[in-house]
Protein backbone atom coordinates (compact mmCIF):
# COMPACT_ATOMS: atom_id res chain seq x y z
CA UNK A 1 0.00 0.00 0.00
CA UNK A 2 1.29 3.41 -0.52
CA UNK A 3 0.48 5.23 2.09
CA UNK A 4 1.11 9.75 2.20
CA UNK A 5 2.51 8.95 -0.91
CA UNK A 6 5.25 6.59 0.42
CA UNK A 7 5.33 3.03 -1.26
CA UNK A 8 5.56 -0.13 0.35
CA UNK A 9 4.28 0.59 3.73
CA UNK A 10 2.83 -2.57 5.78
CA UNK A 11 -0.67 -0.50 6.47
CA UNK A 12 -1.82 -3.86 9.06
CA UNK A 13 1.24 -2.77 11.04
CA UNK A 14 1.53 1.42 10.90
CA UNK A 15 -0.30 3.10 13.37
CA UNK A 16 -3.44 5.62 11.47
CA UNK A 17 -3.11 9.04 12.10
CA UNK A 18 -5.54 12.15 11.12
CA UNK A 19 -5.19 13.60 7.36
CA UNK A 20 -3.43 9.84 6.14
CA UNK A 21 -4.09 8.95 2.61
CA UNK A 22 -4.12 5.50 1.94
CA UNK A 23 -3.61 4.27 -1.46
CA UNK A 24 -3.61 0.89 -3.55
CA UNK A 25 -0.51 -0.05 -5.31
CA UNK A 26 -0.57 -2.29 -7.78
CA UNK A 27 3.19 -4.83 -7.86
CA UNK A 28 6.19 -3.08 -7.85
CA UNK A 29 5.82 0.78 -6.60
CA UNK A 30 7.10 3.62 -8.67
CA UNK A 31 8.99 5.99 -6.69
CA UNK A 32 7.18 9.03 -5.64
CA UNK A 33 7.93 12.29 -7.34
CA UNK A 34 8.75 14.46 -4.69
CA UNK A 35 11.10 12.29 -2.57
CA UNK A 36 10.39 12.24 1.22
CA UNK A 37 12.49 12.81 3.87
CA UNK A 38 14.32 10.09 5.78
CA UNK A 39 16.82 10.84 8.33
CA UNK A 40 18.71 8.03 6.56
CA UNK A 41 21.84 10.32 5.75
CA UNK A 42 23.83 9.45 8.78
CA UNK A 43 22.71 6.30 10.23
CA UNK A 44 22.36 5.77 14.11
CA UNK A 45 24.93 2.98 15.15
CA UNK A 46 25.03 1.14 18.05
CA UNK A 47 27.45 -2.23 19.49
CA UNK A 48 26.10 -4.90 21.29
CA UNK A 49 27.04 -9.00 22.63
CA UNK A 50 23.42 -10.46 21.27
CA UNK A 51 21.35 -8.98 18.61
CA UNK A 52 18.02 -10.68 18.63
CA UNK A 53 15.71 -10.42 15.64
CA UNK A 54 11.79 -10.62 16.74
CA UNK A 55 10.30 -10.50 20.23
CA UNK A 56 7.95 -13.17 20.33
CA UNK A 57 7.85 -16.17 22.85
CA UNK A 58 11.24 -17.16 21.50
CA UNK A 59 12.65 -13.91 21.36
CA UNK A 60 11.98 -12.10 24.76
CA UNK A 61 13.30 -15.65 26.61
CA UNK A 62 16.23 -15.53 24.41
CA UNK A 63 16.88 -11.96 25.32
CA UNK A 64 16.14 -13.03 29.40
CA UNK A 65 18.80 -15.29 29.52
CA UNK A 66 21.08 -14.09 27.68
CA UNK A 67 21.17 -10.54 29.87
CA UNK A 68 20.90 -12.85 33.23
CA UNK A 69 24.57 -14.59 31.74
CA UNK A 70 25.85 -10.53 31.90
CA UNK A 71 25.42 -10.13 27.53
CA UNK A 72 24.46 -6.82 26.46
CA UNK A 73 21.14 -7.47 24.31
CA UNK A 74 19.68 -5.78 21.69
CA UNK A 75 15.99 -6.93 20.96
CA UNK A 76 14.18 -5.40 17.99
CA UNK A 77 10.67 -5.99 16.47
CA UNK A 78 8.83 -4.73 13.58
CA UNK A 79 5.41 -4.06 16.07
CA UNK A 80 4.55 -1.61 18.37
CA UNK A 81 4.19 -4.40 20.80
CA UNK A 82 6.11 -6.87 22.26
CA UNK A 83 4.58 -10.59 22.37
CA UNK A 84 4.92 -11.47 18.54
CA UNK A 85 2.35 -14.15 18.43
CA UNK A 86 1.16 -14.27 21.49
CA UNK A 87 -0.73 -10.76 21.94
CA UNK A 88 -3.32 -11.97 19.96
CA UNK A 89 -3.64 -15.49 22.08
CA UNK A 90 -6.67 -14.75 24.37
CA UNK A 91 -7.12 -19.10 25.25
CA UNK A 92 -5.38 -20.82 27.59
CA UNK A 93 -1.99 -22.31 26.75
CA UNK A 94 -0.93 -26.08 27.19
CA UNK A 95 2.23 -27.38 27.85
CA UNK A 96 3.65 -27.71 32.14
CA UNK A 97 3.78 -25.21 35.05
CA UNK A 98 7.78 -23.60 33.68
CA UNK A 99 6.00 -22.70 30.27
CA UNK A 100 3.28 -20.94 31.77
CA UNK A 101 0.63 -23.70 30.98
CA UNK A 102 -3.21 -22.86 32.02
CA UNK A 103 -2.13 -18.85 31.61
CA UNK A 104 -3.16 -17.09 28.24
CA UNK A 105 -1.10 -16.48 25.18
CA UNK A 106 -1.53 -12.35 26.51
CA UNK A 107 -0.60 -12.89 29.77
CA UNK A 108 2.32 -14.45 29.58
CA UNK A 109 3.18 -11.94 26.99
CA UNK A 110 2.96 -9.07 29.16
CA UNK A 111 4.89 -11.23 32.16
CA UNK A 112 7.88 -11.97 29.25
CA UNK A 113 7.22 -7.84 28.20
CA UNK A 114 7.55 -6.78 32.00
CA UNK A 115 10.79 -9.26 32.63
CA UNK A 116 12.41 -7.56 29.48
CA UNK A 117 11.51 -4.62 30.16
CA UNK A 118 13.04 -4.21 33.94
CA UNK A 119 16.41 -5.80 32.85
CA UNK A 120 19.04 -3.09 32.35
CA UNK A 121 20.83 -5.65 29.89
CA UNK A 122 18.21 -5.67 27.64
CA UNK A 123 17.90 -2.79 25.23
CA UNK A 124 14.73 -2.65 23.24
CA UNK A 125 14.42 -1.01 19.39
CA UNK A 126 10.36 -1.72 18.45
CA UNK A 127 8.68 -0.63 15.59
CA UNK A 128 11.92 -1.50 14.04
CA UNK A 129 12.87 -4.22 11.34
CA UNK A 130 16.16 -5.66 10.81
CA UNK A 131 16.05 -5.48 7.05
CA UNK A 132 19.53 -6.77 5.94
CA UNK A 133 23.29 -8.26 6.60
CA UNK A 134 26.20 -6.23 5.24
CA UNK A 135 29.48 -8.24 4.99
CA UNK A 136 32.46 -5.81 6.65
CA UNK A 137 35.79 -7.92 6.92
CA UNK A 138 37.34 -4.81 8.94
CA UNK A 139 35.28 -6.09 11.50
CA UNK A 140 34.75 -8.90 13.85
CA UNK A 141 31.34 -8.15 14.16
CA UNK A 142 27.87 -8.71 12.32
CA UNK A 143 26.81 -5.87 10.78
CA UNK A 144 23.22 -5.50 10.56
CA UNK A 145 20.80 -2.61 8.83
CA UNK A 146 17.50 -1.78 10.79
CA UNK A 147 14.70 0.37 9.57
CA UNK A 148 13.28 2.18 12.48
CA UNK A 149 9.90 3.89 11.97
CA UNK A 150 8.31 6.70 12.89
CA UNK A 151 4.95 7.68 11.98
CA UNK A 152 5.45 6.61 7.69
CA UNK A 153 8.96 7.92 7.75
CA UNK A 154 11.86 5.72 8.50
CA UNK A 155 15.57 5.88 9.83
CA UNK A 156 18.55 3.06 9.35
CA UNK A 157 20.27 2.20 12.58
CA UNK A 158 23.59 0.11 11.82
CA UNK A 159 23.71 -2.44 14.42
CA UNK A 160 27.03 -4.54 14.88
CA UNK A 161 26.81 -7.89 17.48
CA UNK A 162 28.89 -10.73 18.31
CA UNK A 163 26.34 -12.76 17.98
CA UNK A 164 22.83 -12.84 16.86
CA UNK A 165 19.68 -14.69 17.41
CA UNK A 166 16.66 -15.22 14.62
CA UNK A 167 13.70 -15.16 16.59
CA UNK A 168 11.40 -14.19 13.55
CA UNK A 169 9.17 -16.59 13.66
CA UNK A 170 7.05 -17.64 10.38
CA UNK A 171 4.34 -16.69 7.73
CA UNK A 172 0.91 -18.20 7.32
CA UNK A 173 0.35 -20.25 4.41
CA UNK A 174 -1.88 -19.61 1.01
CA UNK A 175 -4.03 -21.76 -1.19
CA UNK A 176 -4.26 -21.71 -4.34
CA UNK A 177 -8.23 -21.64 -6.19
CA UNK A 178 -10.39 -19.41 -8.03
CA UNK A 179 -11.20 -16.16 -6.17
CA UNK A 180 -8.18 -16.14 -3.47
CA UNK A 181 -7.22 -12.60 -4.37
CA UNK A 182 -10.75 -11.58 -3.64
CA UNK A 183 -11.56 -9.02 -0.22
CA UNK A 184 -12.75 -11.21 2.77
CA UNK A 185 -10.56 -14.27 2.14
CA UNK A 186 -7.69 -13.73 5.05
CA UNK A 187 -5.59 -16.08 6.70
CA UNK A 188 -6.67 -17.07 10.29
CA UNK A 189 -3.50 -14.59 12.28
CA UNK A 190 -4.82 -12.10 10.18
CA UNK A 191 -8.61 -12.56 11.74
CA UNK A 192 -6.84 -13.02 15.07
CA UNK A 193 -4.99 -10.16 14.79
CA UNK A 194 -8.06 -8.19 13.78
CA UNK A 195 -9.93 -9.69 16.46
CA UNK A 196 -8.05 -9.82 19.47
CA UNK A 197 -5.75 -6.89 19.22
CA UNK A 198 -7.82 -4.91 17.22
CA UNK A 199 -11.15 -5.34 18.25
CA UNK A 200 -12.64 -5.29 14.52
CA UNK A 201 -14.63 -8.09 13.14
CA UNK A 202 -13.39 -9.38 10.43
CA UNK A 203 -16.94 -10.89 9.02
CA UNK A 204 -20.34 -12.00 9.97
CA UNK A 205 -20.17 -15.68 8.13
CA UNK A 206 -17.57 -17.40 8.61
CA UNK A 207 -15.74 -20.68 6.26
CA UNK A 208 -12.96 -21.84 7.89
CA UNK A 209 -10.54 -23.84 6.10
CA UNK A 210 -8.25 -26.09 8.17
CA UNK A 211 -8.88 -28.34 11.40
CA UNK A 212 -5.54 -28.08 13.38
CA UNK A 213 -4.95 -26.35 16.07
CA UNK A 214 -4.78 -22.69 14.59
CA UNK A 215 -8.51 -23.33 12.80
CA UNK A 216 -9.80 -24.72 15.82
CA UNK A 217 -9.01 -22.57 17.94
CA UNK A 218 -9.57 -19.24 15.60
CA UNK A 219 -12.84 -20.82 14.93
CA UNK A 220 -13.79 -20.74 18.45
CA UNK A 221 -12.37 -17.17 19.41
CA UNK A 222 -14.94 -16.25 16.29
CA UNK A 223 -17.57 -17.67 17.88
CA UNK A 224 -16.32 -15.54 21.31
CA UNK A 225 -16.69 -12.63 19.01
CA UNK A 226 -20.31 -13.05 18.27
CA UNK A 227 -19.66 -14.18 14.68
CA UNK A 228 -21.09 -17.32 12.88
CA UNK A 229 -18.78 -20.11 11.94
CA UNK A 230 -20.86 -21.83 8.89
CA UNK A 231 -18.55 -25.08 9.04
CA UNK A 232 -14.78 -26.03 9.49
CA UNK A 233 -13.64 -27.90 6.22
CA UNK A 234 -10.31 -30.31 6.53
CA UNK A 235 -8.86 -32.20 3.55
CA UNK A 236 -7.56 -34.52 5.83
CA UNK A 237 -9.08 -37.84 6.68
CA UNK A 238 -9.14 -37.04 10.47
CA UNK A 239 -8.70 -33.60 12.51
CA UNK A 240 -5.11 -32.35 12.72
CA UNK A 241 -5.33 -30.29 16.34
CA UNK A 242 -6.27 -31.07 19.68
CA UNK A 243 -9.64 -33.22 20.11
CA UNK A 244 -10.27 -31.22 23.44
CA UNK A 245 -10.19 -28.09 20.69
CA UNK A 246 -12.46 -29.69 18.39
CA UNK A 247 -14.73 -30.71 21.22
CA UNK A 248 -15.40 -27.15 22.48
CA UNK A 249 -16.54 -26.09 18.69
CA UNK A 250 -18.73 -29.14 18.05
CA UNK A 251 -20.73 -28.59 21.13
CA UNK A 252 -21.12 -25.19 20.09
CA UNK A 253 -22.72 -26.63 17.23
CA UNK A 254 -20.07 -26.08 14.48
CA UNK A 255 -19.70 -29.05 12.26
CA UNK A 256 -16.06 -29.86 11.08
CA UNK A 257 -16.29 -31.64 7.82
CA UNK A 258 -12.96 -33.79 7.13
CA UNK A 259 -12.39 -34.51 3.68
CA UNK A 260 -13.31 -31.53 2.18
CA UNK A 261 -11.76 -28.72 0.62
CA UNK A 262 -12.59 -25.32 -0.54
CA UNK A 263 -12.70 -25.00 -4.51
CA UNK A 264 -13.67 -21.63 -5.41
CA UNK A 265 -15.23 -18.48 -4.28
CA UNK A 266 -18.02 -16.71 -5.82
CA UNK A 267 -18.23 -12.93 -5.45
CA UNK A 268 -17.19 -10.27 -7.74
CA UNK A 269 -15.42 -7.86 -5.81
CA UNK A 270 -15.50 -9.55 -2.28
CA UNK A 271 -16.85 -13.06 -0.64
CA UNK A 272 -20.12 -13.98 -1.44
CA UNK A 273 -19.90 -17.73 -1.04
CA UNK A 274 -17.64 -20.55 -1.31
CA UNK A 275 -17.89 -23.76 -2.91
CA UNK A 276 -16.79 -26.50 -1.02
CA UNK A 277 -15.84 -30.15 -2.40
CA UNK A 278 -15.59 -33.89 -1.04
CA UNK A 279 -12.49 -35.65 -1.62
CA UNK A 280 -11.67 -39.22 -2.18
CA UNK A 281 -8.62 -41.21 -0.26
CA UNK A 282 -6.29 -39.66 -2.73
CA UNK A 283 -7.00 -36.35 -2.09
CA UNK A 284 -8.92 -35.95 -5.51
CA UNK A 285 -11.83 -33.39 -5.38
CA UNK A 286 -14.95 -36.40 -6.28
CA UNK A 287 -17.14 -34.80 -8.42
CA UNK A 288 -20.35 -33.81 -7.90
CA UNK A 289 -19.95 -33.51 -4.55
CA UNK A 290 -19.44 -29.50 -4.58
CA UNK A 291 -21.97 -27.50 -2.39
CA UNK A 292 -22.17 -23.84 -2.46
CA UNK A 293 -21.99 -22.15 1.01
CA UNK A 294 -23.11 -18.69 1.44
CA UNK A 295 -20.26 -16.99 3.50
CA UNK A 296 -18.88 -12.99 3.50
CA UNK A 297 -15.63 -14.64 5.11
CA UNK A 298 -12.87 -17.79 3.97
CA UNK A 299 -10.70 -18.32 7.07
CA UNK A 300 -7.24 -20.23 5.78
CA UNK A 301 -5.67 -22.12 8.46
CA UNK A 302 -3.58 -24.17 6.02
CA UNK A 303 0.12 -23.80 8.03
CA UNK A 304 2.90 -22.19 8.74
CA UNK A 305 6.38 -21.69 6.47
CA UNK A 306 9.81 -20.64 8.83
CA UNK A 307 10.59 -17.12 7.85
CA UNK A 308 14.57 -17.64 7.00
CA UNK A 309 15.50 -15.00 4.28
CA UNK A 310 17.42 -12.62 6.64
CA UNK A 311 19.47 -16.37 6.85
CA UNK A 312 19.88 -17.45 3.49
CA UNK A 313 21.36 -13.98 2.79
CA UNK A 314 23.81 -14.61 5.60
CA UNK A 315 24.82 -17.80 4.07
CA UNK A 316 23.98 -20.19 6.51
CA UNK A 317 23.52 -23.95 5.67
CA UNK A 318 19.63 -24.70 5.04
CA UNK A 319 17.62 -27.61 3.89
CA UNK A 320 14.12 -27.57 3.07
CA UNK A 321 12.75 -30.50 5.74
CA UNK A 322 8.81 -30.78 5.33
CA UNK A 323 8.36 -31.51 9.20
CA UNK A 324 9.97 -28.46 10.21
CA UNK A 325 7.30 -27.01 7.32
CA UNK A 326 9.74 -25.95 4.75
CA UNK A 327 13.01 -24.28 3.98
CA UNK A 328 15.15 -24.23 8.02
CA UNK A 329 18.30 -23.58 8.95
CA UNK A 330 20.45 -26.57 10.47
CA UNK A 331 21.58 -25.92 13.82
CA UNK A 332 23.39 -28.11 16.74
CA UNK A 333 21.55 -29.00 19.81
CA UNK A 334 22.24 -25.30 21.28
CA UNK A 335 20.45 -23.88 18.46
CA UNK A 336 23.54 -22.68 16.47
CA UNK A 337 23.82 -22.40 12.66
CA UNK A 338 26.52 -23.31 10.42
CA UNK A 339 27.85 -19.78 10.57
CA UNK A 340 29.22 -19.82 14.30
CA UNK A 341 27.99 -17.17 16.30
CA UNK A 342 24.11 -16.92 14.58
CA UNK A 343 21.54 -19.21 16.49
CA UNK A 344 18.22 -19.78 15.53
CA UNK A 345 15.15 -20.36 17.73
CA UNK A 346 11.32 -20.50 17.67
CA UNK A 347 8.92 -21.15 14.79
CA UNK A 348 11.78 -19.58 12.06
CA UNK A 349 13.49 -22.87 13.05
CA UNK A 350 10.53 -25.41 12.49
CA UNK A 351 6.79 -24.78 13.28
CA UNK A 352 5.99 -25.74 16.47
CA UNK A 353 4.32 -24.26 19.82
CA UNK A 354 5.16 -20.88 21.80
CA UNK A 355 5.97 -23.58 24.70
CA UNK A 356 9.24 -25.16 22.94
CA UNK A 357 10.06 -21.81 21.30
CA UNK A 358 10.41 -20.82 24.47
CA UNK A 359 12.96 -23.35 25.72
CA UNK A 360 14.52 -22.87 22.59
CA UNK A 361 14.86 -19.28 23.16
CA UNK A 362 16.52 -19.85 26.82
CA UNK A 363 18.87 -22.18 25.07
CA UNK A 364 19.98 -20.03 21.96
CA UNK A 365 20.25 -16.97 24.61
CA UNK A 366 22.53 -18.78 27.06
CA UNK A 367 24.43 -20.26 24.41
CA UNK A 368 24.88 -17.05 22.22
CA UNK A 369 26.07 -15.64 25.73
CA UNK A 370 28.51 -18.45 25.92
CA UNK A 371 30.13 -17.62 23.12
CA UNK A 372 30.68 -14.38 23.63
CA UNK A 373 32.62 -15.18 26.22
CA UNK A 374 30.20 -13.15 29.00
CA UNK A 375 29.40 -15.91 31.33
CA UNK A 376 31.13 -19.23 33.28
CA UNK A 377 30.77 -22.22 30.60
CA UNK A 378 30.12 -24.70 33.57
CA UNK A 379 27.19 -23.25 35.58
CA UNK A 380 25.58 -22.10 31.97
CA UNK A 381 26.20 -25.72 30.77
CA UNK A 382 24.17 -26.91 33.20
CA UNK A 383 21.15 -25.03 32.94
CA UNK A 384 21.81 -25.90 28.93
CA UNK A 385 21.04 -29.45 30.10
CA UNK A 386 18.33 -28.56 31.99
CA UNK A 387 16.24 -27.08 28.98
CA UNK A 388 17.25 -29.68 26.92
CA UNK A 389 15.33 -31.72 29.17
CA UNK A 390 12.17 -30.18 29.10
CA UNK A 391 12.24 -29.81 25.35
CA UNK A 392 12.43 -33.42 25.32
CA UNK A 393 9.48 -34.06 26.82
CA UNK A 394 7.44 -31.77 25.89
CA UNK A 395 8.15 -33.59 21.96
CA UNK A 396 7.91 -37.06 23.49
CA UNK A 397 3.78 -37.53 22.86
CA UNK A 398 2.30 -38.18 19.16
CA UNK A 399 1.66 -34.79 18.97
CA UNK A 400 5.16 -33.88 19.34
CA UNK A 401 5.85 -36.59 16.24
CA UNK A 402 6.59 -34.03 13.53
CA UNK A 403 8.73 -31.42 15.37
CA UNK A 404 10.66 -34.55 17.02
CA UNK A 405 11.39 -36.01 13.06
CA UNK A 406 12.28 -32.38 11.83
CA UNK A 407 14.60 -31.91 14.92
CA UNK A 408 16.37 -35.35 14.01
CA UNK A 409 16.01 -34.75 9.92
CA UNK A 410 18.30 -31.44 11.66
CA UNK A 411 20.69 -33.35 13.84
CA UNK A 412 21.24 -35.69 10.53
CA UNK A 413 22.39 -32.99 8.56
CA UNK A 414 24.03 -31.10 10.84
CA UNK A 415 26.56 -34.14 11.30
CA UNK A 416 26.80 -34.82 7.68
CA UNK A 417 28.24 -30.89 7.49
CA UNK A 418 30.78 -31.18 10.19
CA UNK B 1 -9.71 -44.73 13.28
CA UNK B 2 -11.20 -43.46 16.65
CA UNK B 3 -14.55 -41.83 15.29
CA UNK B 4 -14.17 -38.82 17.16
CA UNK B 5 -10.91 -38.21 15.58
CA UNK B 6 -13.10 -37.27 12.49
CA UNK B 7 -15.91 -35.85 14.06
CA UNK B 8 -14.73 -34.16 17.39
CA UNK B 9 -17.59 -35.46 19.33
CA UNK B 10 -16.71 -38.19 22.25
CA UNK B 11 -19.04 -40.76 23.24
CA UNK B 12 -19.96 -41.94 26.67
CA UNK B 13 -17.96 -45.34 25.66
CA UNK B 14 -14.59 -43.09 25.73
CA UNK B 15 -14.93 -42.50 29.32
CA UNK B 16 -14.18 -43.48 32.24
CA UNK B 17 -17.82 -43.99 34.27
CA UNK B 18 -18.41 -43.01 37.33
CA UNK B 19 -20.49 -45.81 39.83
CA UNK B 20 -23.74 -44.35 41.30
CA UNK B 21 -22.13 -43.90 44.51
CA UNK B 22 -19.16 -41.86 43.34
CA UNK B 23 -21.95 -39.91 41.18
CA UNK B 24 -23.73 -38.76 44.37
CA UNK B 25 -20.63 -38.04 46.07
CA UNK B 26 -19.57 -35.86 43.02
CA UNK B 27 -17.02 -36.48 40.91
CA UNK B 28 -14.47 -34.23 38.25
CA UNK B 29 -14.54 -36.10 34.50
CA UNK B 30 -11.88 -35.13 32.32
CA UNK B 31 -12.75 -35.47 28.65
CA UNK B 32 -9.38 -35.65 27.23
CA UNK B 33 -8.69 -38.99 25.98
CA UNK B 34 -5.25 -38.12 23.28
CA UNK B 35 -1.66 -37.76 24.43
CA UNK B 36 -1.44 -34.18 24.40
CA UNK B 37 1.67 -32.20 26.15
CA UNK B 38 -0.38 -30.79 29.07
CA UNK B 39 -0.75 -30.86 32.84
CA UNK B 40 -2.02 -27.68 34.94
CA UNK B 41 -5.16 -29.74 35.51
CA UNK B 42 -2.60 -32.47 37.87
CA UNK B 43 -1.35 -29.51 39.56
CA UNK B 44 -4.75 -27.74 40.24
CA UNK B 45 -6.05 -30.51 42.23
CA UNK B 46 -6.07 -30.00 45.91
CA UNK B 47 -6.27 -33.38 46.58
CA UNK B 48 -3.79 -34.77 43.96
CA UNK B 49 -6.66 -36.71 42.86
CA UNK B 50 -5.40 -36.55 38.64
CA UNK B 51 -2.56 -38.25 37.97
CA UNK B 52 -0.82 -38.52 34.61
CA UNK B 53 2.39 -40.70 33.97
CA UNK B 54 4.07 -38.25 32.28
CA UNK B 55 2.90 -35.24 30.54
CA UNK B 56 1.66 -36.28 27.26
CA UNK B 57 -0.57 -39.17 29.10
CA UNK B 58 -4.37 -38.49 29.38
CA UNK B 59 -4.94 -37.21 32.76
CA UNK B 60 -7.02 -40.18 34.91
CA UNK B 61 -9.06 -38.95 38.04
CA UNK B 62 -9.12 -40.95 40.95
CA UNK B 63 -12.66 -41.04 41.88
CA UNK B 64 -12.63 -41.73 45.41
CA UNK B 65 -9.80 -38.83 45.96
CA UNK B 66 -12.08 -36.27 44.07
CA UNK B 67 -13.96 -33.71 46.23
CA UNK B 68 -15.56 -32.20 43.43
CA UNK B 69 -14.27 -28.84 44.24
CA UNK B 70 -14.26 -27.76 40.54
CA UNK B 71 -10.67 -26.45 40.90
CA UNK B 72 -9.45 -28.07 37.89
CA UNK B 73 -12.45 -26.84 35.69
CA UNK B 74 -11.52 -23.52 35.84
CA UNK B 75 -8.06 -24.23 35.30
CA UNK B 76 -7.69 -26.48 31.95
CA UNK B 77 -6.99 -24.76 28.83
CA UNK B 78 -8.64 -28.07 26.56
CA UNK B 79 -11.89 -26.72 28.82
CA UNK B 80 -12.08 -30.12 29.14
CA UNK B 81 -13.80 -30.81 32.64
CA UNK B 82 -17.00 -31.01 34.04
CA UNK B 83 -17.71 -32.45 37.65
CA UNK B 84 -20.86 -34.06 37.83
CA UNK B 85 -23.24 -34.54 40.93
CA UNK B 86 -26.37 -36.56 41.16
CA UNK B 87 -28.91 -35.64 43.68
CA UNK B 88 -32.03 -37.97 43.61
CA UNK B 89 -33.50 -37.14 40.33
CA UNK B 90 -31.73 -33.55 39.50
CA UNK B 91 -27.96 -33.33 38.63
CA UNK B 92 -25.72 -30.35 39.21
CA UNK B 93 -22.78 -30.08 35.88
CA UNK B 94 -20.25 -27.27 37.15
CA UNK B 95 -18.48 -26.58 33.53
CA UNK B 96 -16.36 -23.73 31.89
CA UNK B 97 -18.11 -21.00 30.44
CA UNK B 98 -16.52 -18.26 27.69
CA UNK B 99 -18.98 -16.57 26.57
CA UNK B 100 -21.23 -13.12 26.83
CA UNK B 101 -23.38 -12.63 28.57
CA UNK B 102 -22.67 -14.47 31.10
CA UNK B 103 -25.89 -15.65 33.01
CA UNK B 104 -26.91 -15.14 36.34
CA UNK B 105 -27.85 -17.26 38.88
CA UNK B 106 -31.29 -18.75 38.87
CA UNK B 107 -31.58 -18.21 34.96
CA UNK B 108 -33.42 -20.73 33.08
CA UNK B 109 -30.42 -21.56 30.02
CA UNK B 110 -30.77 -24.53 27.59
CA UNK B 111 -28.54 -27.59 28.11
CA UNK B 112 -26.53 -28.41 24.96
CA UNK B 113 -24.94 -31.96 24.41
CA UNK B 114 -21.33 -32.77 22.82
CA UNK B 115 -23.08 -31.95 19.31
CA UNK B 116 -24.26 -28.75 19.84
CA UNK B 117 -27.94 -30.01 20.00
CA UNK B 118 -30.24 -28.69 22.98
CA UNK B 119 -31.23 -31.95 25.20
CA UNK B 120 -33.25 -29.80 27.78
CA UNK B 121 -33.12 -26.81 30.30
CA UNK B 122 -31.18 -25.99 33.49
CA UNK B 123 -31.19 -23.61 35.74
CA UNK B 124 -27.90 -21.94 37.11
CA UNK B 125 -27.33 -22.41 40.62
CA UNK B 126 -23.61 -20.74 41.00
CA UNK B 127 -21.15 -18.85 38.56
CA UNK B 128 -17.46 -18.36 39.89
CA UNK B 129 -15.03 -16.13 38.21
CA UNK B 130 -11.71 -18.16 38.36
CA UNK B 131 -9.19 -15.80 36.54
CA UNK B 132 -11.18 -14.98 33.19
CA UNK B 133 -12.60 -18.33 33.08
CA UNK B 134 -16.13 -18.47 34.31
CA UNK B 135 -17.29 -21.41 35.92
CA UNK B 136 -21.21 -22.09 36.33
CA UNK B 137 -22.92 -24.75 38.07
CA UNK B 138 -26.22 -25.48 36.52
CA UNK B 139 -29.12 -27.95 37.70
CA UNK B 140 -30.57 -30.30 35.24
CA UNK B 141 -32.30 -33.58 34.75
CA UNK B 142 -30.35 -36.38 36.43
CA UNK B 143 -30.66 -38.78 33.14
CA UNK B 144 -28.51 -35.64 30.82
CA UNK B 145 -25.55 -35.25 33.18
CA UNK B 146 -23.26 -37.34 31.27
CA UNK B 147 -24.57 -35.63 28.05
CA UNK B 148 -24.96 -31.95 28.37
CA UNK B 149 -21.63 -30.59 28.40
CA UNK B 150 -22.69 -26.64 27.02
CA UNK B 151 -25.44 -24.20 27.66
CA UNK B 152 -26.53 -21.24 25.61
CA UNK B 153 -28.05 -18.29 27.62
CA UNK B 154 -31.38 -17.09 26.01
CA UNK B 155 -31.54 -13.96 24.29
CA UNK B 156 -33.56 -11.65 25.81
CA UNK B 157 -35.98 -9.95 24.75
CA UNK B 158 -35.92 -6.04 25.42
C1 LIG C 1 -4.12 -19.45 16.54
C2 LIG C 1 -2.85 -19.93 17.18
C3 LIG C 1 -2.92 -20.59 18.39
C4 LIG C 1 -1.78 -21.06 19.03
N1 LIG C 1 -1.91 -21.67 20.23
C5 LIG C 1 -0.82 -22.11 20.89
C6 LIG C 1 -0.93 -22.75 22.17
O1 LIG C 1 -2.03 -22.92 22.72
N2 LIG C 1 0.19 -23.15 22.78
C7 LIG C 1 1.41 -22.97 22.22
O2 LIG C 1 2.40 -23.34 22.86
N3 LIG C 1 1.54 -22.38 21.01
C8 LIG C 1 0.47 -21.95 20.33
N4 LIG C 1 0.59 -21.36 19.07
C9 LIG C 1 1.91 -21.29 18.43
C10 LIG C 1 2.74 -20.13 18.90
O3 LIG C 1 2.02 -18.92 18.87
C11 LIG C 1 3.97 -19.99 18.04
O4 LIG C 1 4.60 -21.22 17.90
C12 LIG C 1 4.95 -19.02 18.69
O5 LIG C 1 4.39 -17.72 18.79
C13 LIG C 1 6.28 -18.94 17.94
O6 LIG C 1 7.12 -18.04 18.60
P1 LIG C 1 8.29 -17.29 17.90
O7 LIG C 1 8.92 -16.44 18.95
O8 LIG C 1 9.12 -18.27 17.19
O9 LIG C 1 7.65 -16.40 16.75
P2 LIG C 1 6.54 -15.24 16.75
O10 LIG C 1 5.66 -15.31 17.92
O11 LIG C 1 5.93 -15.28 15.41
O12 LIG C 1 7.42 -13.90 16.87
C14 LIG C 1 8.27 -13.43 15.86
C15 LIG C 1 8.38 -11.92 15.95
O13 LIG C 1 9.45 -11.47 15.12
C16 LIG C 1 9.06 -10.30 14.43
N5 LIG C 1 9.92 -10.17 13.24
C17 LIG C 1 9.94 -10.99 12.14
N6 LIG C 1 10.87 -10.57 11.27
C18 LIG C 1 11.46 -9.47 11.80
C19 LIG C 1 12.50 -8.59 11.37
N7 LIG C 1 13.16 -8.77 10.22
N8 LIG C 1 12.82 -7.55 12.16
C20 LIG C 1 12.19 -7.35 13.34
N9 LIG C 1 11.21 -8.15 13.79
C21 LIG C 1 10.85 -9.20 13.04
C22 LIG C 1 7.62 -10.57 14.13
O14 LIG C 1 6.89 -9.41 13.83
C23 LIG C 1 7.15 -11.19 15.47
O15 LIG C 1 6.78 -10.22 16.41
C24 LIG C 1 -0.53 -20.88 18.40
C25 LIG C 1 -0.44 -20.21 17.17
C26 LIG C 1 -1.58 -19.73 16.56
C27 LIG C 1 -1.47 -19.01 15.24
S1 LIG D 1 -12.85 -31.39 41.20
FE1 LIG D 1 -11.35 -30.71 42.71
S2 LIG D 1 -10.82 -32.57 43.78
FE2 LIG D 1 -11.84 -33.24 41.93
S3 LIG D 1 -10.21 -33.55 40.47
FE3 LIG D 1 -10.89 -31.46 40.19
S4 LIG D 1 -9.54 -30.24 41.48
FE4 LIG D 1 -9.34 -32.37 42.14
S1 LIG E 1 -5.56 -29.52 31.84
FE1 LIG E 1 -7.27 -30.17 30.55
S2 LIG E 1 -6.41 -30.37 28.51
FE2 LIG E 1 -4.68 -30.33 29.94
S3 LIG E 1 -4.27 -32.49 30.39
FE3 LIG E 1 -5.66 -31.75 31.98
S4 LIG E 1 -7.71 -32.25 31.21
FE4 LIG E 1 -6.31 -32.39 29.45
Amino acid sequence: MRVNNIPNVRTCIAPLTEDVTVETQDTFASWPKETHNTSATKADACTVDVLIVGGGPAGLEAAVQAAKQNAKVLLVDENQQLGGQLIKQTHKFFGSKQENAGTRGVTIAKELEETVQDHTGIELLLESTVIGFYEDTSSDYFTFAVSKRKGYESSIVKVQAKTVIFAVGAMENMLLFPGNDLPGVYGAGAVQTLMNVYGVKPGNHVLMVGAGNVGLIVSYQLLQAGILVDRVVEAAPIIGGYHVHAAKLRRCGVPIYTRHSIKEIIGSDHVEAAVVVRLDENWQEIPGSEKTIECDTVCLAVGLTPSTRLLSQMGVKMYTIAEAGGFVAIHDDYMQTSVPGVFVAGDNSGIEEASTAMIEGKIAGVAAAIQTGKTSTKQAKELLDIFASELASLRAGPFGEKPRIAKQKIQTFWRKNQ
Amino acid sequence: MKPYERTGVLSVNDLKIPSEKQLEKGVAITECVQEIPCNPCVDSCPVDAISMNDINAPPVVDYNKCIACGQCVGVCPGLAIFVVKKQNEKGLLTLPYEFLPVPKKDEVVETIDRDGEQIGEGVIKRVKKQGKTIVVTVELDAKDLMNARHIKVREKDE
